[in-house]
């Protein structure tokens, strides 16, 4: 009984932890600053959504929204191509072979990316990479590889072989195999994989900051970074970017709940 | 061709050695002595190159790049040879403030997180719909980027108008007020509690998936037997969810070493001296335009996350060891 009550004491407290801060915020885009400061908690007098209108427009969210949607697109699907691929080949090569493909690719999980950043910025400069949307899909794929190879190969090596097997037998070629069968067998890790894609390049903060000076090529996370410098307290502001940062994350969670937790799970065991 | 017989689905394993048994074991358990296509050895390379061009190449760059003295722009530069690394490790307050605070943070958002994280687990274990929904709730923040957990965060520390004080002000805890991160003695932890609520949800859904495997049987045993609710963790729990807890430990770490979004988000770009972490401090050596430098500096990055992941692993062990 007593464990009951302490059960859902620490429960509800915990959920209030939550809730409140992110409700306060949601609330807090429709105030005004003076408004937020008054009543935090409160409903605001009216849900007139000026402070979005202001945020895409004069602050130029609208064109990284767009930047970092693009990106998005050309990272996610290529990296899943790329990595399955090579995936697919280190499930089926025999021996020393796959192991020595698979253990150069998975080493990138151990190199943190403060490590290397500043060669890779002087190569994307040689190349002109620098400032360019191109180069931030480039950087995406590059270091999200190892993960992707990791959480991919995993899943295709649990693959029966003899699916491999009664495919060449009917004379299906190792592309036909993988297009027809690993891949789509291998969906549900795929779509895990893809989830976790995403929210990392969604979300991330360093390649954009270093590779990108251009205000017209800044990715959603460094135009909120900005923010901190423009309104320096002017919250609801900040919220209103924050939450606009946060709508297709929190519309793929709310449809995608299961895949969301497994793709952002299975990237953990990297660790 | 390479015909040793393998595992299937093993790829990356060592061959095995052939199979000792008289009878041939199911199909299953070996593959034949037919060969792949050569074809199979084109599928990886796309990703090779582009992995060995933009990833690989650059890593070991870094160490030349590290002994020498260049600023990013100059056509010329020297070698100096190992005086960075010298450097770092007998002169630079800074980066002994940055290693400083990024140990403090490690340390408290593994103990804490885990911690946290484990509890949660166990509460919310049983199937039922509020739990589910529950669980859902504390994964939630998981998903927000950094940026944006930072600025929500900034705004319960505000010394002036933030929530934390003001709800203190208004239970009559006028005591407990702080500025919080403006205090420099205590920045740091403050970020790691925002580290701590952004992803406690996530290692609790790794604890629960841990916790699912452990068999019901065991527990009835235990109960059975008349253990406490404190035996029945300690002799059942425990054992079974040590391989989860490894995971999330090590997961943690690195995930803390990384906090770097957090801490640009809540101590300003550059962060200030209070919350500058390693990751901060390279970062801050390449805006400097001290490229030979802040190389050195992460080599030191490098080495310590390796440290510490070792020294972790070790620790599990032993604990696993111990538990039995």
């Amino acid at each position: 009984m007593r464990y009951r009550i302490g059960r859902r004491g620490v429960l509800a407290v915990y959920a209030v932890l939550i809730v409140v801060p992110l409700l306060v915020v949601f609330t807090g885009t429709f105030k005004t600053q003076s408004e937020l400061f008054s009543s935090p908690f409160g409903l605001p007098s009216s849900f007139d959504p000026g402070n979005y209108h202001t945020v895409l427009t004069e602050r130029n969210l609208g064109r990284a929204f767009l930047n970092s949607t693009l990106v998005i697109i050309f990272s996610v699907p290529i990296t899943l191509f790329l990595a399955s691929l090579a995936a697919y080949a280190i499930a089926r090569i025999p021996g020393w072979k796959s192991w020595a493909i698979f253990t150069f690719l998975v080493l990138g999980l151990a190199v943190p990316a403060q490590a290397n950043m500043i060669p890779q910025y002087v190569l994307f400069q040689n190349l002109g990479l620098l400032n360019s949307l191109t180069g931030l899909v480039i950087i995406n794929i590059v270091v999200t590889l190892p993960v992707s190879v990791f959480i991919l190969t995993g899943f295709m090596k649990t693959l029966p072989r003899e699916i491999y097997d009664a495919s060449s037998i009917d004379g299906a070629g190792p592309w036909n195999t993988y297009r027809r069968i690993a891949l789509p067998l291998s969906m549900p890790s795929v779509a895990a994989t893809a989830i976790f894609l995403f929210v990392i390049h969604w979300n991330d903060l360093l390649y954009p900051l270093l590779f990108i000076q251009e205000p017209s090529k800044k990715t959603l996370p460094v135009a909120l970074l900005d923010f901190t410098g423009e309104f320096l307290t002017d919250y609801p502001m900040l919220f209103t970017g924050v939450v606009i940062a946060s709508v297709p994350l929190v519309l793929a969670y709310l449809f995608m709940q299961r895949w969301f937790i497994s793709g952002m799970t299975s990237g953990s065991v990297k660790g | 061709m390479n015909t040793t017989p393998t595992k299937p689905g093993t790829g990356h394993s060592p061959p095995q050695p052939p199979a000792a048994a008289p009878h041939p074991p199911p199909r299953r358990g070996r593959r034949s002595s037919s060969t792949v296509s050569p074809l199979l050895y084109l599928f990886p390379v796309p990703a090779l190159v582009l992995y060995a061009i933009f990833f690989a190449v650059p890593t070991f760059q870094a160490f030349q790049y590290a002994m020498t003295n260049w600023d990013g722009f100059s056509a010329a530069y020297d070698n100096v040879g190992l005086r960075n690394f010298e450097r770092i490790a007998t002169s630079d307050d800074l980066f002994r403030n940055a290693l400083t605070n990024n140990l403090k943070f490690v340390l408290v958002v593994v103990v804490f997180q885990t911690l946290f994280a484990l509890i949660l687990a166990i509460l919310l274990t049983v199937n039922t719909r509020g739990s589910v929904m529950l669980r859902a709730l504390f994964f939630f923040p998981t998903i927000l980027s950094s940026v944006s957990v930072a600025f929500i965060w900034k705004f319960m520390y505000d010394p002036n108008f933030g929530l934390i004080n003001s709800v203190l002000e208004t239970v009559g805890l006028d005591g407990l007020t702080g500025a919080f991160l403006g205090n420099p003695n205590q920045a740091i932890y403050w970020v790691a509690v925002t580290q701590v609520w952004f992803h406690a949800g996530q290692m609790m859904v790794i604890f629960i998936a841990g916790l699912q495997q452990v068999p019901k049987e065991m527990y009835e045993a235990a109960e059975v037997d008349g253990a406490s609710r404190w035996g029945r963790f300690r002799h059942v729990t425990w054992p079974m969810i040590a391989p989860a807890t490894a995971i999330v430990m090590a997961y943690t770490t690195i995930q803390s070493f990384k906090a770097f979004d957090l801490i640009l988000g809540l101590g300003g770009n550059p962060p200030k001296q209070s919350m500058d972490i390693l990751s901060t401090r390279i970062y801050a050596g390449f805006t400097n335009s001290e490229f030979g430098y802040a190389a050195a500096e992460s080599i030191y990055f490098m080495v310590v996350i390796a440290l510490i992941t070792w020294a972790q692993r070790r620790i599990v062990r032993l604990t696993q060891a111990g538990a039995q």
